[in-house]
């Protein structure tokens, strides 16, 4: 069974469709990168199957349960977590406390201070410094610790890499390609189509809501999915409509 | 002597102005609410406890044990009912039901009970008017040493709150990014009902205060807010060790008006918020960027 599989997709932002009926399926344990220019969608999408965004129309499911119009905060608790777009975490507050309210809020499950700081070795200095002071690719660090603080069975990244520097990157990957080896699922979306490609399963490129092409990241080559990304080559051009 | 006594008495009234003054802050640090129903509702609890003594023979203190929990049921209710759907209609819409809320509680406690002046001294045996008499000028209330006593204990249980709980932790997210604590599984609509919960059980206890030291009536209200938002914003909106200075130093400069002469309470008390307005619009800046500690910091 998918962990999770989203059906007829669709979502706005006021008048303008920003995701367009799109269907897709993530095996346990596996990674699906969404790749697609500024404006794909790839952020909206992430957002509503989080709860974060409202859907017009279709389902997202999680181990074959519908989660309906459960909010953000009940599909964090069932085991979806999304590290949004620019980190947001909690500036005000310590690396320790931003760990600790996702943990006390989120389900119960094998990730707890230890084994985030363990992942993240360079969060450890930096445990009861003000989540607000640290650099950039500490703050990815800990926005990625954060959401595994819930014990997500899906986790969504949204932009990784960017804002970055590539020594920071590479840290930030090092530690996700450990994560993705550990079982958890994983739907990232990157604008880097050389890293996408490298430590995904499954690739989806989006473009004006829609997908133009996916496929076996093993299958496909960087030319193809920059073609899909720039619109010169459609793959599906109705609805993406995929798996 | 009459100086260091009306400095003493003027720290005294700054524990309650700290009282009054914390679940206005609170709810201000969290929601970014400024609610105007604040004196009435603490006006509102006084009478509740007033009832309860008088017509039921309870002591104060443990009519505060009905009263408090019926302030976080008001909280509750006042958040998902009022201000929850309120905010919806952008940034002056909860000023201005929270307004009318206060209008609808004045006019049915002076339907309810008359415009008659009423206090709880009489219920507390001596001791509103007990005092420890330091020297033949200074003697000091035993009443107003329990009320800074218990403005203390209470900004300093609520700062621990705020910073050792997972429901302290989930208001301070909650207060600083709603949607981004959502994401982590908190559920920001209860938070922001339990924080108004909060923030009325404090207004309880500064109406149970008021009560003690003072007279009442319907219309005290709009007072006893007055006081409190020159009390938070002397100390810092949403600063809650800055509302027991704020409080202190407006006792102290209402203690040392009244000294000069009647009228110099009031306007002592006003004058040092105005200063300290005009200190905050035009060297804030300055003072931030030379003494970090005074650096804007979420609550």
């Amino acid at each position: 069974m998918s962990a999770l599989q989203v059906e007829k997709l669709d979502a706005r932002h006021g008048l303008l469709q920003a995701v367009r009926a799109v269907s897709f399926a993530v095996e346990k344990g596996q990674t699906l990168a969404l790749v697609g220019a500024n404006g794909a969608g790839k952020t909206t999408l992430l957002r509503a199957i989080a709860g974060a965004h409202p859907l017009h129309s279709g389902r997202v499911l999680l181990d074959g349960v519908d989660l309906g119009q459960a909010r953000a905060h009940e599909r964090t608790k069932r085991g979806v977590a999304l590290v949004p777009e620019g980190r947001r975490l909690f500036a005000g507050m310590t690396v320790e406390d931003n760990l600790k309210l996702a943990g006390g809020v989120g389900r119960p499950g094998p990730w707890s201070i230890e084994s985030v700081l363990e992942t993240f070795p360079n969060l450890q200095p930096r445990r009861k410094a003000l989540a607000g002071s640290l650099s950039g690719g500490e703050q990815q660090a800990a926005a990625i610790g954060r959401a595994l603080m819930t014990n997500p069975e899906v986790l969504l990244l949204d932009e990784v890499s960017l804002g970055l520097s590539p020594l920071a990157v590479e840290r930030v990957y090092a530690s996700l390609q450990m994560l993705m080896r550990s079982g958890v699922t994983v739907i990232l979306v990157e604008q880097d189509l050389k890293r996408a490609l490298s430590v995904a399963d499954q690739v989806i490129c989006m473009l004006e809501g829609r997908f133009v092409a996916e496929g076996k990241a093993a299958d496909m080559t960087r030319e193809e999915v920059t073609a899909a990304y720039f619109g010169l080559h459609r793959a599906a051009p109705e609805a993406g409509a995929a798996s | 002597m009459i100086l260091v006594n009306q400095i003493i008495q003027g720290v005294l009234l700054g524990g309650y102005y700290a009282l009054i003054a914390c679940g206005l802050s609170f709810m201000f640090g969290v929601m970014r609410i400024i609610n105007l129903a604040h004196g009435a509702l603490a006006i509102l609890a006084a009478f509740a406890l007033f009832v309860l003594a008088d017509s039921y023979g309870l002591s104060p203190f443990v009519a505060l044990l009905i009263v408090l929990p019926a302030m976080a049921a008001i909280g509750w209710l006042l958040q998902r009912g009022v201000l929850e759907r309120s905010q919806r209609g952008g940034v002056l819409t909860p000023i201005l039901s929270t307004f009318g809320l206060a209008i609808v509680i004045e006019n049915l406690l002076f339907q309810r009970f008359g415009a008659d002046t009423r206090s709880l001294a009489p219920y507390v045996d001596t001791l509103s008017y007990d005092s420890w008499s330091v020297t033949d000028d200074i003697s000091i209330g035993k009443l107003a040493v329990l009320i800074l006593i218990a403005a203390i204990v209470e900004l300093g249980g609520l700062q621990l709150l705020l910073a050792k709980t997972q429901i302290g932790r989930a208001i301070r997210a909650t207060a600083e990014d709603a949607d981004t604590a959502g994401l982590v599984g908190v559920d920001a609509r209860f938070v922001k009902a339990a924080a108004t919960a909060i923030a009325m059980v404090t207004v309880g206890i500064a109406g149970a205060a008021l009560a003690l030291r003072a007279t009442f009536d319907p219309y005290a209200g709009p007072m006893q807010l007055i006081f409190a938002f020159e009390a938070t914003v002397i100390g810092g909106a949403g600063s809650l060790w800055g509302t027991l200075v704020g409080g202190v130093v407006l006792g102290v400069a209402q203690s040392l008006g009244a000294q000069v002469s009647p009228q110099g309470f009031f306007l002592a008390g006003h004058a040092v918020f105005l200063a300290v307005i005009l200190i905050r619009v035009f060297a804030g800046e300055t003072i931030r960027a030379k003494l970090p500690r005074f650096r804007r910091r979420p609550i």
